[in-house]
């Protein structure tokens, strides 16, 4: 770890440093013993279910609640007791936003400018965040996913170098959604690093560097989406639509083969696998419709590193826990 | 401390109250609105002056028609003067629905004069003054009145030359009219309901809604906030006076000055005031429970406190509830310093209310987190 004072002379990679993190209500460990760094310059995604502990650790993050123990550094300061010199730099987008009902999204723009003491482009920030046509609406008259984007405008007032963003697409509309998206991108391409949670695997896939999966209060998997996927999903798959039979036909080839919704698949060790089926399929006389290679999603990998709902809902629908 | 933030707060905090219709009705109208009913139930001539009818026998005498004119000028009677064709003025008080009358006899002017010499002559001069026991304070008022200007009468005669006036003798609580207690009485009022009604709103409507957490991502400071919040009510107290100056002496002719000494009041009562009602907001869970004690504290110090009626006037068992309650003294010391011009009770007023200022305002910055734990 940097000393303090290291930040910013380039020489500090992680912006965030956590570990052995545990925050504990009562005899409740909403966070048991969490790691995790989040390298400068990149989108990091948080993933889990409901109470998994991913706002209250981004909330320790964020300086607003204390650690019951463990070590936290976000730009090299401890964000509790040094809330002052990690404030100006950072930027958040709670999850849940509310703001004053009677002031518009231009007025808590400038609001949030004069108490940093910043002067930014009030009117390319709403730009940025498609709320120029709202922009002397009063708070209380626009809509849940108008909110969302204020919250991200308020986020980006004093020009942060990270940015919290702690669902910051629940509730939008797919149009919104991929305009905040956008705006995430963009963000990274100016070389803020974004932490994001969301438990939208598609978003996390589609803007993340890095992923982290987090359950009951612990990291169970951190890497690339595409580097989660290898190494905790299934391998590739090879379905045949076709004749039953054709199941004992291609388990002779001594692959493992399974019937998966009245079709058959194949688990493939190689690609020479698939070649091989292909010739036998085609080889056996038998009937056979379609071919399609099947690859585990996050959200494969999610679940069953997580588990399904118990409700039987896909992680994408999770309803989050009211203002945890 | 920064006053750059402050000032960059104020105003983002004023426009979300005057945005809000609900509470400026509360803090600047409503008040208003009570000055006009309890000054028109209250404050009509009629009521106050109580009228006398007056049987004069001694013929419109010099010394009869001083006294007679003594006694309207205590302001608190109506002297009306009857003939004395109509006989016994008892009777005339009955049949004419009348409770409260007075007979100057035959020689009165000539036993005063008598008196005045120290000639053998003079002798007590009997007053006969009819009242209705009913009428428990009518009865007292003209019985006073009369007494008073009697005494006067006294003085004079003794002492030879005229040193006291018999109205002067009179000068006492009955000279002042209700209005001028309910000028300064709804001032604490509104200084009372202002903050105490939006403060406990605040507090745990914002705690709900996270919006502390939202300020508390900003450089604000919570004493940064606090000073602003407090400048707000003050600022609204001193415009809730203004107002009820105003229409208290434009439409009731209340004798109320805004002296100089009733300005304190004016800033230490609003930041008591938002530091409980911000304290009674922070210890409650819920909005609505928040609600229930933000009533549970406002609701008798609103009306047991000399805001409606002086505290004079309550039965003594009552009185040490008033003096247990903090807008008691704001209110004492705005009637001090604004009828009475009694400067030493104002001051007591004020040490009471800025000890209270200082202990509330410690506790809600105490109690009163923007981070949780």
């Amino acid at each position: 770890m940097q000393e303090a004072g290291a930040w910013p002379g380039g020489t500090m990679t992680n912006s965030i440093e956590v570990s052995k993190l545990v925050k504990t209500y009562g005899s409740l460990r909403a966070v048991d013993g969490l790691d995790c760094d989040v390298r400068t310059g990149e989108v990091f995604s948080f993933l889990g279910p409901n109470g998994a502990g991913k706002t209250t650790t981004v909330e320790i993050l964020e300086g607003l609640r204390r650690k019951t123990s463990g070590e936290v550094r976000v730009l090299g300061f401890d964000p509790w007791t040094q809330l002052d010199q990690v404030r100006s730099r950072i930027g958040v987008t709670p999850q849940d936003f509310h703001f004053f009902p009677k002031l518009t999204p231009r007025e808590a723009l400038r609001l949030y400018a004069n108490l940093f003491g910043v002067k930014p482009d009030v009117d390319e920030l709403l730009a940025r965040v498609e709320l120029q046509d709202k922009a002397n609406d009063y708070y209380d008259t626009l809509s849940g996913g108008q909110h969302q984007k204020m919250g991200v405008a308020l986020a980006l007032v004093n020009d942060p170098e990270l940015l919290f963003l702690d669902e910051p697409t629940t509730g939008l509309d797919p149009r919104a959604r991929r305009a905040i998206w956008e705006v995430i991108r963009h963000l990274k391409l100016e070389g803020r690093t974004v932490f994001l949670t969301t438990h939208y695997l598609e978003e996390a896939q589609q803007l993340s560097d890095r992923i982290a999966i987090i359950n009951r209060g612990r990291i169970i998997a951190t890497g690339s989406p595409v580097d989660i996927i290898a190494r905790f999903g299934r391998p590739e798959r090879l379905r045949v639509v076709g004749d039953p039979a054709l199941a004992d036909r291609i388990a002779t080839l001594g692959l493992h083969v399974e019937r998966v919704d009245g079709a058959v698949e194949v688990e493939l060790r190689s690609k020479a696998d698939a070649l091989a089926i292909l010739a036998l399929v085609a080889s056996s006389g038998l009937r056979w419709d379609r071919f399609s290679i099947q690859t585990d999603t996050l959200e494969d990998v999610f679940i069953s590193m997580v588990g399904r709902l118990e409700d039987g809902s896909t992680p994408g629908a999770i309803p989050e826990e009211a203002g945890k | 401390m920064n006053f750059r933030r402050i000032a960059a707060y104020f105003p983002a905090f004023a426009k979300g109250y005057i945005r809000n219709p609900l509470g400026l009705f509360m803090s600047l109208i409503f008040p208003v609105i009570l000055i006009l009913i309890f000054g028109a139930v209250f404050s009509n001539s009629g009521s106050s002056q109580v009228p006398l009818t007056v049987e004069n026998l001694d013929h419109n005498s010099p010394a009869s028609v001083a006294f007679l004119s003594a006694l309207n000028s205590t302001g608190v009677v109506t002297v009306n003067v009857v003939s004395p064709d109509v006989g016994n003025l008892s009777t005339y008080l009955a049949h004419n629905d009348l409770s409260a009358g007075l007979v100057i006899p035959a020689g009165f002017n000539a036993t005063l004069s008598a008196c005045a010499a120290h000639l053998p002559s003079c002798g007590p001069v009997q007053l006969l003054v009819f009242t209705n026991p009913s009428s428990g304070s009518e009865a007292g008022i003209v019985e006073g009145a009369v007494q008073g200007v009697a005494n006067g009468e006294n003085l004079r005669i003794a002492g030879g030359t005229v040193v006291v006036a018999p109205v002067n003798l009179n000068v006492g609580n009955q000279l002042y009219r209700y209005i001028d207690y309910l000028v300064p009485g709804l001032i604490g009022f509104s200084v009372l309901v202002a903050p105490m009604f939006s403060m406990v709103n605040v507090s745990s409507t914002w705690k709900r809604d996270k919006l502390f957490r939202q300020l508390s991502l900003t450089p604000l400071t919570r004493g940064e906030w606090l000073t602003a919040t407090f400048l707000w009510y003050v600022l609204l107290a001193f415009v809730s006076t203004l107002l009820l100056l105003g229409v208290g002496t434009a439409v009731f002719g209340a004798h109320v000055t805004l002296t100089l000494l009733a300005l304190p009041f004016l800033v230490v009562g609003p930041i008591l005031f938002v530091s409980i009602g911000l304290l009674a907001g922070s210890v409650s869970k819920t909005p609505e429970t928040a609600g229930v004690i933000g009533n549970i504290i406002t609701f008798p110090m609103m009306f047991l406190s000399g805001t409606f009626f002086p505290v004079s006037l309550f039965p003594s068992w009552l009185v040490p509830v008033a003096h247990a309650l903090p807008l008691y003294y704001v209110i004492d010391g705005l009637n001090a310093a604004m009828v009475f011009g009694n400067a030493s009770a104002a001051y007591l007023d004020l040490a009471v209310t800025t000890v209270l200022a200082v202990i509330f305002s410690l506790a809600a910055v105490r109690f009163f987190s923007w981070r949780e734990d």
